[in-house]
C-alpha cells in the first residue's frame, strides 16, 4: 500500500513537495485528475494515478494541456472535486481554455496546479504562471513549505467551492522536487455520484449551461468573486509573519523565497531587526492584512524569482494607501539588488539584505577558497550533457547528419522539447537549429518549405518525439500537408513519454491507471493526411540513411519518417542486451588508422572508451546496452557485435 | 544511540556522485531514518536535466527545529559523501569549510569528455590530497569494490550510508536503516542490503 494512502491521522511522512500536493487533494476527496507529464510538475498526477484504483479516483495523462483541464472542468461541473497539473509551459498551451473557464465558473472545487521553474533547470524557457491568474482574474496560492503544500491544496478546493470558479495553486521545482516533513490529516470517505444540471436558467451558477456568455454579466459576476477570494484572503491562515514588532526592515516573499529568507535572516542573525512576511495568497493581495505589516516599517525587501510580480502588486496598494502608511522604500527587482534571471537560493538573499543593511558578509573564508582554487578543481573534468549509452536518438542523428552532410546544401532540423533537444550539442552532431515550443518544429519547417518561390533551397527536416506528435504535431502537419510544404517530419518514437519518466500517450497500448486502452497509429494518422509516410529501425543505420536521401530528394510535398525503437532506460529494455559488443584489437589501428576515432571522438557513445595506453578502443561492459550501433560506424570493422545469448 | 546531538543545527549533508549510482535513493533512506528519530529533514535534489552519467547532488537539512531551505547556504555543508571522488572535490569548493568532514568512495566514474580521450582524470593519489587538504576529516573508501564483492556495484551508495553511522555524528539505528529500506526493497534483498551497511561500518571501526 502507497504510504499516501495511509490515514492514519497525525502520522509523519517525509514527502516531495508534488507528494504533498498530491495527499493534500485526496484529503480534499479528489475524484478526476488529470496532466500533461512535465518536470517538475509529474510525480503529483503519478502518485495520483498509482493509487486511483483503490481510492476510487479518475486519473488521466491527456493528450495535452488543454485537454487536461477540459477533462478536470467536466468532473467539477458534474460534482466531482477535480485536480489538473502541468509544467509552466503547459498553462500557455490551456490558456485559451483558462480564459472561458474563468469566465463560465466552475462548481465542485477546482484546482489548477502549475509547476514553474526559475532558472530553467529542466526546461527551454523560465516562464511564469502567476501573471495568468491575474490576467484570467483566478485567485493564486502560493505555498512556503512542505506541510503547507498538503494543507494548501486541501483549502484550495474549499476556496474553488466558496467562490465557484476555478484556483490556481503554483508550486516551484525547489518546492515540488524538494522533500520535507509533512503531518497527515483524514482521509473523507468516498461518496461521489456524478451528474451535470444544465437545464436551468441560463444564468444560475449550479443548474444552468456553463459558459463565459452573456460576457458582460459573466465577467461582473467573476470579479464579485475575486472580491469574495480577497475577503477571505485577509483572514487566510497561510499568510504568516515572523519577527518584531516594529521591525527595521520588512521582507515579503512567498513560496520556495520564503525558506531562502528565513534562512538569509538566521545567517546574519538580524531576527530582532527584519519582519518576514510570507504570503500564500499572492493575487488579489489582501490589503487590509498588508497595510497592516507595511505600516510597521518604512524599508521593505520583495524577495521572488524571476519577474517582479509580487513587488509590483505591492507598490500599487501602497501607491494606494500612501496617504495613510507614508512614502516606502523598496528594494527587489527594480533597483537589481534581486535578479531577475535565474532561481534564488539562500546565498543571494543574503547577499541583497547585508548590502541593503551595510553587513560584511563573506560565505568562504578567504583562506579556505584559495586553498581551494589551488586544489586543482580546474583539473577535475567537468561532465557533459549527452544521450544516453544506447540510446536510439544518438543514432537517429548521426543518419539525419550524414544525410544532409551528403545532400550538401545546408540542410537543417527544426526541433522542439524532449531529451532530443539535445541534438543542439556535439551529441546530437549539432543537427537542430531551431528549438520552440512543444510541436513548432513541425510549424516552423512548414513555414520554410513554403519558402521555395522566394529563391530557398536548403532541405529542410523536423523531429519530434512520439508523446509530442499527439500533443502539438498534428495539426503543424495538417497545416503542412493542405499547403503542400515541402519537408520531411521525423517522428523519433521510442514507445513513450520517456523524459519524464515513461508516461504512457495515446500511441500506447495501456494507461495512467494500467487499463488497456486503444492506441492510435501515428503512421496510419499521417498517410490519412496524404503524407509519404516511411518506418524504419534508426539502429538500421544503412536503410535510414537512404531512406532519408529519398525523401530529402523527393519534391512531393509532405514527407514523413518514423524512427522507431525503444528508449534504452524504458523498463521493459533496461539490462536487456540485444548483442555482446567487443574490439578486435587487431583491426582497430587507433591513432594511425585515419579514422580519427570516429567512435569515441565523434559517435561519442559513453559505452566506447578510448585506451590510451594501448591506443584502441573499448568497450565498457558495464555501461553498454547492446544496441549493435557502433559496429556500423567503424571503417576498420573492428567493433564486432554477436547476438547475446 | 537516541543521545547524539547535532552537532549544528540545521546539520548540513550533500550527498553528490553521478546519475544511475543512487544516490537519490541513499538521500531518502538518511532522511527518513533521521525523521525517525524525531527530526525534520528537507532535502533538495539537482536532478531534471542530469541524463545518465551527469552530476547528481542532494543537499539534507537536519534539524530538531523546523525544515529549511532545500539548497545550502555556501560554506556551510557539514558532512559530504561522495559516491565518485571528483564529484567530492567540486562540492568541497563550493559549499566546504574548514570544519567539513567527508566520506569519499574511491572508485572514479569517468565524464565522456575523459572516455572520448580529449580531458584528462586525476589521480587518486592527487584527490586524496585535495581532499585532505580542505577537510577536517576525510575517511576513503572502497565502496564499489565492496560491493562489487557482494555481487551489484550499486550496493556501493549502502556501503556509504553505513560507513556514516560508524562516524557517530548523526543518530543512525541499524534498525531503523532495515525498517526504511523495506520501503523501497523487495524482502529477498534485505540481507543484502544489510550486509553491506554492516560492511560500511566496519569499515570505519577499523
Amino acid at each position: 500500500m502507497s504510504y499516501l494512502m495511509d490515514n492514519t491521522e497525525g502520522t509523519q511522512y517525509l514527502l516531495m513537495g508534488n507528494e504533498a500536493i498530491a495527499r493534500g487533494a485526496l484529503e480534499a476527496g479528489v475524484r478526476i485528475a488529470s496532466g500533461y507529464p512535465g518536470t517538475p510538475s509529474s510525480d503529483i498526477i503519478e502518485s495520483l494515478a498509482e493509487i486511483g484504483k483503490d481510492m476510487n479516483i479518475y486519473v488521466e495523462w491527456s493528450t495535452n494541456e488543454k485537454v487536461a483541464m477540459e477533462v478536470a472542468a467536466a468532473g467539477s461541473f458534474s460534482g466531482l472535486r477535480s485536480l489538473c497539473v502541468m509544467k509552466q509551459n503547459g498553462v500557455n498551451v490551456a490558456s485559451d481554455f483558462l480564459f472561458h473557464l474563468a469566465g463560465s465558473g466552475t462548481r465542485a472545487g477546482m484546482v489548477l496546479v502549475p509547476c514553474d521553474d526559475p532558472g530553467a533547470l529542466s526546461s527551454a524557457t523560465e516562464g511564469e504562471s502567476r501573471f495568468f491568474a491575474r490576467l484570467v482574474e483566478i485567485p493564486l496560492l502560493e505555498p512556503g513549505d512542505f506541510q503547507e503544500a498538503k494543507d494548501i491544496t486541501k483549502w484550495a478546493f474549499e476556496l474553488s467551492e466558496e467562490i465557484r470558479n476555478l484556483v490556481m495553486l503554483r508550486s516551484v521545482t525547489r518546492m515540488s522536487h524538494a522533500s520535507g516533513n509533512v503531518k497527515f490529516g483524514k482521509l473523507p470517505r468516498d461518496g461521489a455520484h456524478a451528474g451535470f444540471h444544465c437545464d436551468g436558467f441560463i444564468l444560475d451558477p449550479m443548474e444552468g449551461p456553463m459558459m463565459s456568455t452573456p460576457v458582460g454579466y459573466k465577467h461582473a459576476q467573476q470579479q464579485e468573486k475575486m472580491k469574495k477570494a480577497r475577503e477571505i484572503f485577509e483572514d487566510c491562515p497561510f499568510n504568516t509573519y515572523d519577527g518584531p514588532e516594529k521591525p527595521e526592515f520588512l521582507i515579503i516573499t512567498s513560496s520556495a523565497c520564503n525558506l531562502y529568507s528565513r534562512e538569509a535572516i538566521s545567517i546574519l542573525g538580524v531576527e530582532d531587526r527584519v519582519g518576514l512576511l510570507k504570503l500564500a495568497t499572492t493575487w488579489p493581495l489582501p490589503p487590509k492584512l498588508l497595510k497592516g505589516y507595511l505600516s510597521k516599517t518604512d524599508k521593505i525587501l520583495i524577495v521572488e524569482e524571476v519577474l517582479p510580480f509580487l513587488e509590483e502588486n505591492v507598490k500599487i496598494l501602497v501607491a494606494e494607501m500612501a496617504p495613510e502608511i507614508g512614502i516606502k522604500t523598496f528594494y527587489g527587482k527594480n533597483d537589481g539588488v534581486i535578479p531577475m534571471v535565474g532561481e534564488l537560493n539562500p546565498d543571494l538573499v543574503v547577499g541583497a539584505l547585508a548590502q541593503i543593511l551595510g553587513i560584511d558578509y563573506k560565505a568562504i573564508p578567504d583562506g579556505y577558497m584559495n586553498k581551494a582554487e589551488g586544489a586543482g578543481i580546474s583539473e577535475t573534468p567537468s561532465r557533459e550533457l549527452t544521450f544516453c549509452p544506447g540510446c536510439p536518438h544518438r543514432a537517429s542523428f548521426w543518419s539525419i547528419h550524414n544525410a544532409l552532410q551528403l545532400d550538401g546544401r545546408k540542410g537543417f532540423v527544426c526541433g522542439d522539447i524532449g531529451c532530443y533537444s539535445l541534438a543542439m550539442l556535439p551529441c546530437g552532431f549539432s543537427t537542430l537549429k531551431t528549438l520552440h515550443a512543444m510541436g513548432s518544429g513541425g510549424g516552423i519547417a512548414s513555414g520554410f518549405g513554403k519558402l521555395g518561390q522566394f529563391g530557398f533551397d536548403q532541405p529542410v527536416l523536423a523531429v519530434c518525439g512520439d508523446s509530442t506528435f499527439f500533443h502539438a504535431e498534428i495539426p503543424a502537419l495538417i497545416n503542412a500537408a493542405h499547403h503542400n510544404s515541402d519537408f520531411t517530419l521525423v517522428v523519433l518514437d521510442n514507445s513513450g513519454t520517456a523524459m519524464t519518466g515513461f508516461q504512457p500517450h495515446p500511441g500506447l497500448k495501456v494507461d495512467a491507471l494500467g487499463d488497456d486502452v486503444t492506441s492510435v497509429d501515428i503512421a496510419e494518422i499521417c498517410r490519412a493526411m496524404g503524407a509519404r509516410v516511411e518506418i524504419r529501425d534508426p539502429f538500421d543505420l544503412e536503410e535510414t540513411q537512404k531512406t532519408l536521401n529519398q525523401l530529402i530528394q523527393d519534391k512531393g510535398g509532405l514527407k514523413v519518417l518514423i524512427l522507431r525503437q525503444i528508449c534504452a532506460l524504458s523498463p521493459e529494455k533496461k539490462a536487456r542486451k540485444k548483442y555482446e559488443m567487443t574490439i578486435d584489437e587487431e583491426k582497430c589501428l587507433g591513432e594511425n588508422c585515419g579514422c580519427n576515432k570516429v567512435c569515441t571522438r565523434i559517435f561519442r557513445c559513453p559505452g566506447l572508451v578510448w585506451d590510451k595506453d594501448k591506443n584502441v578502443t573499448k568497450i565498457d561492459d558495464v555501461l553498454c546496452t547492446g544496441c549493435g550501433v557502433c559496429a556500423d560506424i567503424c571503417p576498420a570493422g573492428a567493433i564486432e557485435r554477436k547476438e547475446a545469448a | 544511540m537516541a543521545s547524539i546531538h547535532l552537532a549544528q543545527d540545521p546539520y548540513n549533508i550533500i550527498i553528490t556522485g553521478v546519475g544511475g549510482q543512487g544516490n537519490v535513493m541513499a538521500s531518502r533512506i538518511l532522511a527518513n531514518m533521521l525523521v525517525k528519530r524525531g527530526y525534520y529533514v528537507t532535502i533538495g535534489e539537482t536532478f531534471g536535466a542530469s541524463q545518465r552519467g551527469g552530476s547528481v547532488m542532494s543537499h539534507l537539512r537536519v534539524s530538531a527545529r523546523s525544515s529549511w531551505s532545500p539548497q545550502i547556504p555556501k560554506g556551510r555543508v557539514d558532512m559530504v559523501i561522495a559516491l565518485e571522488p571528483t564529484e567530492g572535490v567540486r562540492v568541497l569548493k563550493n559549499y566546504g569549510n574548514p570544519q567539513v568532514k567527508i566520506l569519499t568512495n574511491t572508485r572514479a566514474i569517468h565524464p565522456v569528455g575523459v572516455i572520448a580521450g580529449e580531458l584528462d582524470y586525476p589521480s587518486m593519489e592527487k584527490i586524496k590530497n585535495w581532499v585532505q587538504e580542505l577537510t577536517s576529516s576525510a575517511w576513503f573508501i572502497d565502496a564499489t569494490d565492496e560491493a562489487v564483492k557482494l555481487g551489484n556495484p550499486i550496493l556501493g551508495n549502502i556501503i556509504m550510508l553505513g560507513a556514516l553511522s560508524g562516524v557517530g555524528v548523526l543518530p543512525l539505528d541499524r534498525e531503523d536503516f532495515k525498517e526504511v529500506i523495506l520501503g523501497s526493497i523487495p524482502q529477498d534483498k534485505l540481507d543484502i542490503n544489510l550486509k553491506a551497511y554492516d560492511i560500511g561500518r566496519q569499515i570505519i571501526k577499523q
